[in-house]
């Protein structure tokens, strides 16, 4: 067995640990894995130019930059800050906790492509939470912002991660099914989707409660206290 | 038949055109870089497949030229002011907010449609890639709509695009990229170097043991590669199938399902999942790009505590 592709991992957790720009990083990690299994360089190269291309797909998301550019121009991300600042029951942690929900349920439907962070993150539901969180607050102070916004990306993922296994077709399931397949059990997606429930329950209750405090912690901040 | 060659020519042209508004941006101190950041990025789009992979590789390694050593730069920012922007969406209302909601929503209606819909015989979309297409189609529409009820010319629409896309700048390309590093790493037998690592000296002689070192196994794997997908099949082979399953008698359903969202707490920690936890970091304006993940390392750890448990009780069980 050839341990030496081992090596990359550490170029690259070395290369992110010390800040380095990713792509720079990626690419010696790419020729360090290819070199170190004896691959001869231009064959890395090719294999980095093909898989670059046999993966475009991952950037097709970015078409959606001039419609949402335009829509922030016309202030979307304004109005739906407005919309939730008149909602008195509106936090930022219940509007989050409402969208962890929203994500996980329609995830588990299938619908994953319901989220995101460029369609729903960015122009509405942190907009909609920082609202919310000045209406009670006032003015935030950076950290506060920048907490309330991170929270919202994370719902957005936890949501997707821990809901998109309960729906029968998404791909893990798929993968999962194959794989166990090749190895010579043949297994019916339902029941793998059966077993995904009871870690999306705990997944929701764990990021729930921290959620649920979130506003708790903002008080603290806006009163400047250290959390 | 709309397949994905259309999407990819639509993203194309999309990037062509950053690319000419990138130059024309006098305000951004290194506009040739955004420029030819973004045409190279037109060119993979439109003519990647006819490049050939040696070609294809020069191509990326100036992307990450361009991009790795600071050759891209940021224009002014947005023109109007916030008050401006409020005025406005004040005088707009909640018609503001259909075109964002229509994205998702014919992208999810096309999905379960646009590759059953018949035209001459042949399906309307290309029905292996059908969500990404009724993806393009929504995006298309609400833009439609949103420039009609602007009032405003494609340009425009094209040169706000451009001032989200100089914004996020090379993290662009990062999670496209991931995924490629992905297909080296597999070609370069990562993976069973860290299955055979993980056979060899950790202790697997008990059923928890075996239990643990999986679930952690795929949380670990899944951090260093960013992808659940490709630690699933290395640990599940080196592990869940000869120990759990096998020497042990668990049950593989509930040890693929498990296993797999174990792996799924790994990629909640990590920057090499980027399109889920860096992107969203750089679209929120966040200065710190980790900022993401150290909200969700909380979640994560118990999480994964929770799912050794979890699968230890279970998958001996039925």
């Amino acid at each position: 067995m050839n341990l030496w592709p081992l090596l990359a991992i550490a170029v690259l957790v070395v290369g992110f640990a010390a800040g380095l720009n990713p792509l720079l990083v990626i690419l010696v990690t790419a020729f360090t894995a290819g070199l170190a299994a004896g691959i001869a360089p231009l064959r890395v190269l090719a294999a980095l130019g093909h898989a670059f291309n046999a993966t475009r797909y991952v950037s097709l998301i970015w078409l959606i930059l001039p419609v949402i550019g335009l829509l922030e121009h016309e202030g979307l991300r304004e109005r739906a800050r407005t919309l939730i600042g008149r909602l008195r029951a509106a936090t930022a942690g219940r509007i989050i906790l409402g969208y962890l929900a929203l994500r996980q349920l329609t995830a588990a439907l299938g619908l994953t492509s319901l989220g995101g962070p460029a369609q729903m993150v960015r122009p509405i539901v942190a907009p909609m939470a920082e609202g919310a969180a000045e209406s009670r607050f006032g003015r935030l102070s950076e950290r506060m912002r920048y907490l309330v916004r991170a929270y919202a990306a994370s719902a957005d993922n936890v949501g997707a991660f821990f809901g998109e296994d309960i729906f029968i077709a998404i791909s893990s399931i798929l993968l999962i099914k194959g794989f166990l397949a090749q190895s010579g059990y043949d297994i019916a997606p339902f029941r793998l989707s059966m077993w995904a429930i009871p870690t999306a329950l705990l997944a929701f209750l764990i990021h729930g409660v921290r959620l649920w405090r979130l506003d708790a912690k903002l008080k603290r901040l806006a009163r400047g206290e250290h959390p | 038949m709309i397949g994905l060659h259309d999407v990819y020519v639509l993203a194309g042209a999309m990037f062509g055109a950053f690319a000419l508004l990138s130059v024309r941006d006098r305000s951004n101190p290194r506009r040739f870089g955004n420029g030819a950041f973004w045409a190279l990025l037109a060119v993979s789009f439109l003519f990647g497949s006819q490049l050939g992979d040696t070609a294809n590789g020069v191509l990326v390694v100036a992307l990450i030229a361009l991009g790795g050593t600071g050759a891209l730069g940021r224009g002014t920012a947005e023109r109007r002011s916030a008050e401006e922007r409020a005025q406005r969406a004040a005088r707009r209302g909640n018609a503001l907010l259909v075109p964002a909601l229509l994205i998702p929503l014919i992208a999810v209606v096309g999905t379960f449609t646009l590759g059953h819909i018949q035209v001459g015989g042949a399906p309307l979309a290309d029905p292996n890639n059908v969500t990404l297409i009724a993806l393009a189609v929504g995006i298309v529409a609400a833009l439609l709509v949103a420039l009609w009820q602007a009032k405003a010319p494609p340009a425009a629409a094209l040169e706000e695009g451009r001032r989200l896309a100089d914004m996020i700048g090379w993290a662009l390309i990062l999670p496209q990229l991931l995924a490629a590093l992905g297909a080296v790493f597999a070609l370069a037998g990562v993976g069973g170097a860290v299955g055979h690592l993980a056979t060899t000296w950790l202790p697997l002689g008990h059923p928890f043991a075996a239990v643990l070192v999986y679930c952690v196994g795929m949380a670990l794997f899944t951090t260093v590669m960013g992808n659940a997908f490709a630690a699933f099949p290395v640990m599940t082979a080196a592990v869940g199938v000869p120990l759990i399953v096998q020497r042990f008698g668990g049950d593989p359903a509930i040890m693929g399902a498990i296993g797999m969202l174990s792996g799924f707490c790994g990629t909640l920690v990590t920057p090499m999942a980027a399109n889920f936890n860096i992107v969203p970091a750089v679209l929120l304006e966040l200065p710190d790009r980790n900022a993401v993940i150290k909200v969700q390392v909380p979640t994560a750890l118990v999480l994964l505590a929770c799912n050794v448990v979890l699968m230890y009780g279970l998958v001996y069980r039925f």
